[in-house]
């Protein structure tokens, strides 16, 4: 890949594979080593162990744990695991509340819309870059598509929101063709277009590294073998190309369904208003609004933690059916 | 190479151009908010600005210049990245040191500990409650601890560490140097480059983060300079209108959104070209062993 052949910084590249384990690995006791001598041996890797696995423990397997709020009655200012247990109460209140099954549904649209134009668009863009034959050229273009992607969402969605404002460029365009201009913020209709646009705008570019990536690793001799048997520039990518990114496709495709229904929580935030929940709301910015500003905390982690075993079943069926299928899995 | 085909040729065109509009699509939005920022407020609201600023004016720049809020939050952010990405660096180098060990007993359950949390989390309401009840709200602590180890950049760092060469550690053992010396003085030394790169990666997610501190700090003179921009977004507060006289009010009205994204960009726009690159290495790094 151009960029990083020329200045990468000294060893992240074409590690040495395994230089360090065949040694390891030789003077290692046949026999399992026990606890006991292994504490000895390394106590002090152990100890440099303590302060990162209480960080997990505390900020990441506690929340975990915590979601037992969401069978269990909680005050604030009580424990954080709750007071007493009320079984299915939330489960079956929010499987009866008709604005769960709305942003259920505006998940659902809104996910299924993103993976479908977010996750083709940077392969395609590599294709085409991959093309270029002018180095500059090509490292031109890859500078200037991953800029948007460093900065804040914040800025992002200020910025989506000026060019949608009804002074701003698009409204401008559309009155070109004499149109009217659109209040694109305030009308449902529009939400599910705008947030999909200002993701591609922001992920787009920085979606290809992986893929151009990948491109530089297919042998060269593939497509000197697949010109001398006929195949055009089209045969070749089609037959020597996309099967040399595959692995990461199937990879990045894997990752993308895992984030499905955790859609962009933060961008959502930022671009929604009352006017436009109706499409925009999702479960997660309902699970905020009814947690921290409505204080029904168990209520919405029962929510959430829907959410959150919805989107490890479906990573988890990704992984295997990608397993027994193409052969590449994330575990 | 052989000689291109006339199909290939009118590709090569057509890919061109569509390159070149990827370009200007993504570059257009920051040159017409950085033309609207120095623009008159007539010729915003009429849409006249495109490219280039119209009946250039420095009204808003100067009102948010004076805001003292403006400048307290910018300097949130600075505090916060600062604090938040050494905290992180010391967590992430530890754990991303023995995680390299290979032949440390445990290792795997060390590792999966992390790898799990990437799949599966306790989600914001748990979170929220916690971080609360650990008293953490209003502090810098609130945002540097919860997000104190990003497992990405842990796993990058490990597989760093794993292809140094293990002579000079071994050497260094032999000599009766502690693992604690071996990381500090032999280790970290021979990083620069991975240790550079996961600093920018902190420096940067913490820069841009937003939504801990909007959720956990309750006071506006504790928000970074991210979450005044999404208040002025919002339309939760007019900005620094504080100073502004009535005919200023307008101009400031029509631009001073553009005027603080480009405030708040700029730090990142400045740093970007030069550290596009190790972003890219990093990346790919994690990507080869993650």
């Amino acid at each position: 890949m151009s960029t990083s052949t020329t200045s990468a910084p000294p060893g992240t590249e074409d590690p040495p594979p395994a230089r360090a384990a065949p040694r390891r690995r030789g003077d290692r006791t046949p026999a399992r080593t026990g606890w006991r001598r292994a504490l000895r041996r390394d106590w002090q890797l152990y100890s440099l162990a303590i302060l990162p696995l209480l960080f997990f423990l505390v900020f990441r397997y506690l929340p975990m744990i915590g979601n037992v709020i969401a069978f269990r009655r909680f005050e604030p200012g009580g424990s954080i695991f709750g007071e007493e247990w009320v079984g299915l109460r939330y489960v079956r209140m929010f499987l009866s509340d008709p604005t769960f099954w709305q942003v259920f549904r505006n998940t659902l649209w809104i996910g299924g819309l993103t993976l479908l134009f977010c996750f083709p668009i940077p392969i395609v863009l590599a294709l085409l870059l991959n093309e270029v034959r002018r180095r500059s050229l090509k490292r031109f273009v890859q500078s200037v598509s991953y800029l948007p992607h460093f900065l804040s969402i914040v800025i992002v969605a200020g910025i989506t929101l000026q060019m949608l404002a009804s002074d701003g460029p698009v409204n401008h365009v559309l009155g070109w063709f004499g149109h009217e201009p659109i209040r694109f913020i305030q009308e449902p209709e529009w939400f599910r277009t705008i947030y999909v646009g200002s993701e591609i705008w922001q992920t787009a570019g920085w979606g290809t590294i992986l893929y151009l990536a990948a491109l530089t690793t297919i042998d060269e001799d593939l497509y000197e073998a697949a010109r001398i048997d006929g195949a055009n520039r089209w045969q070749q990518i089609w037959h020597v190309t996309l099967p040399g990114i595959r692995p990461t496709m199937v990879t990045l495709l894997i990752l993308n369904i895992g984030t499905f229904m955790a859609v962009g929580f933060e961008k959502v935030l930022l671009l929604y208003n009352p006017l436009t929940y109706p499409t925009a709301d999702v479960i997660s910015t309902y699970v905020y609004r009814a947690g921290v500003e409505s204080n029904s905390f168990s209520y919405a982690a029962a929510i959430g933690l829907f959410e959150a075993i919805i989107g490890l079943v479906l990573i988890t069926t990704a992984n295997q059916l990608s397993r027994r299928t193409v052969g590449t899995s994330l575990w | 190479m052989v000689k291109p085909s006339r199909s290939y040729r009118v590709f090569q065109g057509v890919n061109g151009v569509v390159l070149t509009l990827v370009v200007l699509v993504t570059l257009y939005p920051f040159v017409n908010i950085l033309a609207r920022s120095f623009s008159g407020e007539r010729q915003i609201r009429a849409g006249e600005v495109t490219l280039l600023p119209k009946g250039f004016n420095l009204t808003t720049y100067e009102i948010v210049f004076q805001d003292a809020m403006f400048w307290r939050n910018y300097g949130n952010t600075v505090l916060y990245t600062v604090v938040a990405t050494a905290v992180a660096m010391v967590l992430t180098t530890c754990y991303a040191y023995v995680l390299s060990k290979k032949h440390l007993k445990g290792r795997g359950v060390l590792v999966g500990i992390a790898v799990f949390t990437m799949f599966f989390t306790g989600g914001l309401i748990p979170n929220y409650i916690l971080v609360t009840s650990l008293g953490l709200k209003n502090s810098v602590w609130a945002i540097a601890l919860p997000n104190a180890i990003s497992v990405f950049n842990l796993l990058v760092m490990k597989a760093f560490f794993e292809n140094l060469p293990t002579e000079l550690e071994e050497a260094a053992q032999i000599d009766g140097l502690s693992t604690y010396g071996i990381l500090l003085r032999i280790v970290l030394p021979l990083s620069k480059a991975v240790v550079a790169t996961m600093v920018l990666f902190y420096s940067v997610s913490f820069w841009n983060s937003w939504f801990s501190a909007f959720l956990y700090l309750d006071r506006t003179d504790l928000m970074p300079v991210t979450v005044y921009l999404r208040n002025l977004i919002q339309g939760a507060t007019g900005g620094g209108n504080a100073g502004a006289g009535t005919e200023q009010l307008s101009q400031v009205g029509a631009n001073i959104q553009s005027v603080t994204i480009v405030l708040t960009a700029l730090p990142i726009l400045c740093v970007y070209p030069f550290v596009q690159r190790y972003f890219v290495s990093g990346v790919m790094l994690g990507a080869v062993k993650g």
